[in-house]
């Protein structure tokens, strides 16, 4: 378990690095950076799976069934969605030869 | 064992951190997805060891596994097959999936907590909640993101006194969340009242919000799905969780405020006001001169004699699909000298980057695409500004008049160009409902047609020269 402030202190600074390392980005990879952070927050995966690891009613499988689903979705369709995208910046890359 | 699992969840969010750096260059963003997905990889394969998933029974591990089946091949099939022109909406619904997991798993602590387990209480159980009005809010907000942009649902729907329904709503919201929050004991139903209040609050606030500050409304649900994670991984007391969630929330509400930025559009304008709804219909301005039409085969001569042509894509390229044609194009004015520029506005196509994204997969070069500040100075030395299903961002009446909704967003200066070609579907007015006072200038022309067809004519004439 994370104590309180421990938490509170990694909040602060995960706060600040994800600021930090968006501010850089060009506009071009905007809309890939959207899909590639919108993946990143399917990490929540993990929780769903906890979730319904120790769920124990009928109830609580079933939300938990549900949620683990929507959470490899996020996963999953994040990835493909934004490997798509950016394997196009790739190919035009080595095309152009620039 | 555990100590293990911390170790590969530690190193997954460090690879999510770096992997968001990598993004942030066209050249390394590639390997910086493929590496984050290693790490949610890992992360997920390691889970299944964790004494909280294994402790607990044979079924609800085999539960896991088929709902993870199912949750990735519908997303896979989708995401794989889904149109570069739909990829914002298709973000939207997996972004709101992922707010729904975050709300699923508060639900779930909830319920085991109304069922008499000790879920943490105090702080724990307060950011529960808080995480699960976020995601809640997130997932059914998104849904209707989704509906909009995809066109299922076009009308904006506002109904009287909507603005004192929603505060109404999340008055109501927020007192069953404190109810659960810091109550000792808490029933099943408040818990599913509480969900349900929040799901109907994510629609009513999304519900009366235009499509064209949609990507901005996705942008921002992006962020608060992170912050919703970040939350229920305190519940879970999983870092992996709080800094990948937190990461996501702070970047993704920087990237929102530049969104909103770059169409002069402040966050609470978008949020609490749809657009151009009490104003902009009575100021519009007298419009001096008619539009002239051109005919495809005399914009190709005067294309292709050009010296210098800057191409202003928009959404409407993009709906026709007219973005290979546009590439042919752009490869036979090269051929015959013509230097070849594209001026993309912040928010060309439905986010920003899109329009990146749409030319990229044409192949076409991303040193010949330029934004906003880096092209504006050369409209004046260019002799052709070639516009194609663009409208509110070359429309000079954002630098003209005070009055317009649009006043004050930065925009391309079309105008400036010594001819401007403007293909276009038909006669009517933008997205906005704004008429364009480029249309009717002395130095632009006019080609109506489907921009697909348009382009075609255009590559025929310049092939007949």
């Amino acid at each position: 378990m994370i104590e309180g402030f421990t938490a509170l202190y990694i909040f602060m600074l995960a706060a600040f690095t994800g600021y930090e390392v968006i501010s850089r980005v060009p506009v071009i990879l905007h809309t890939p950076l959207m899909s590639g952070s919108n993946f990143i927050h399917g990490i929540v995966l993990v929780g769903a799976m906890v979730a319904l690891g120790h769920a124990e009613s009928g109830l609580q499988m079933l939300i938990g069934f549900v949620g683990v689903i929507l959470a490899a979705g996020n996963a999953v369709g994040g990835y493909v969605a934004t490997e798509r995208m950016l394997e196009m910046f790739d190919r035009s890359k080595s095309k152009g030869g620039a | 064992m555990s100590s293990f699992i911390e170790i590969v969840y530690f190193a997954a969010a460090v690879i999510f951190i770096l992997g968001l750096k990598k993004m942030s260059s066209p050249v390394t963003a590639r390997d910086g997805i493929v590496w984050a997905g290693y790490a949610m990889v890992a992360a997920t394969v390691v889970t299944f060891f964790s004494p909280a998933v294994h402790g607990h029974g044979v079924f609800n591990l085999l539960l896991i596994v088929i709902a993870i089946a199912i949750g990735s091949y519908v997303a896979f099939k989708s995401a794989k097959s889904v149109e570069m022109t739909d990829m914002p909406q298709m973000i939207a619904i997996y972004n709101g999936m992922g707010g729904g997991a975050a709300a699923a798993i508060a639900a779930v602590e909830l319920v085991r907590f109304a069922a008499g387990h000790d879920i943490g209480g105090g702080t724990v159980q307060l950011l529960a909640v808080l995480g699960a009005l976020i995601g809640a809010i997130s997932f059914s907000g998104s849904a209707v993101a989704y509906a909009k942009l995809q066109g299922l649902m076009k009308k904006t729907l506002r109904l009287p006194s909507h603005q004192a329904l929603n505060i109404s709503l999340f008055a109501i919201t927020v007192l069953f969340g404190a109810l659960l929050a810091f109550s000792g004991e808490v029933s099943g139903f408040t818990v599913f009242l509480f969900f349900l209040c929040a799901l109907v609050l994510g629609v009513m606030v999304t519900l009366p919000i235009g499509g064209a500050d949609m990507p901005v409304v996705i942008s921002l649900f992006n962020a608060l799905t992170g912050l919703a994670v970040a939350f229920e991984g305190y519940l879970l007391g999983n870092a992996a969780m709080i800094i990948a969630g937190t990461v996501v929330g702070s970047s993704g509400t920087l990237l929102t405020q530049l969104m909103a930025k770059a169409m002069n559009r402040p966050l609470s304008n978008i949020l609490f006001s749809s657009f151009g709804s009490d104003s902009g219909t009575a100021q519009e301005e007298e419009i001096a001169g008619s539009m002239k039409e051109i005919e495809a085969s005399d914009a190709a001569v005067t294309m292709a004699y050009a010296d210098k042509v800057i191409i202003v894509p928009g959404y409407g390229m993009a709906v026709a699909q007219a973005q290979h044609k546009l590439a042919e194009l752009v490869q036979l004015l090269e051929d015959r000298g013509v230097t070849v520029k594209f001026a993309i506005h912040p928010v060309a196509g439905r986010m920003p980057g899109h329009m990146n994204v749409l030319l990229a997969e044409a192949g076409i070069d991303y040193d010949k695409i330029y934004d906003l500040d880096e092209i504006n100075p050369e409209f004046p030395t260019a002799d052709v500004a070639l516009v194609i299903g663009a409208n509110d961002v070359v429309n000079p009446v954002a630098r003209t008049n005070p009055d317009s909704p649009i006043y004050g967003m930065p925009i391309l200066d079309a105008d400036k160009a010594k001819n401007c070609i403007v293909i276009k579907r038909g006669k009517g007015a933008g997205f906005s409902g704004i008429e364009n006072h480029l249309f009717y200038a002395e130095n632009t022309r006019m080609l109506y047609g489907d921009a697909q067809k348009a382009l075609g004519e255009l590559i025929a004439g310049v092939k007949q020269l």
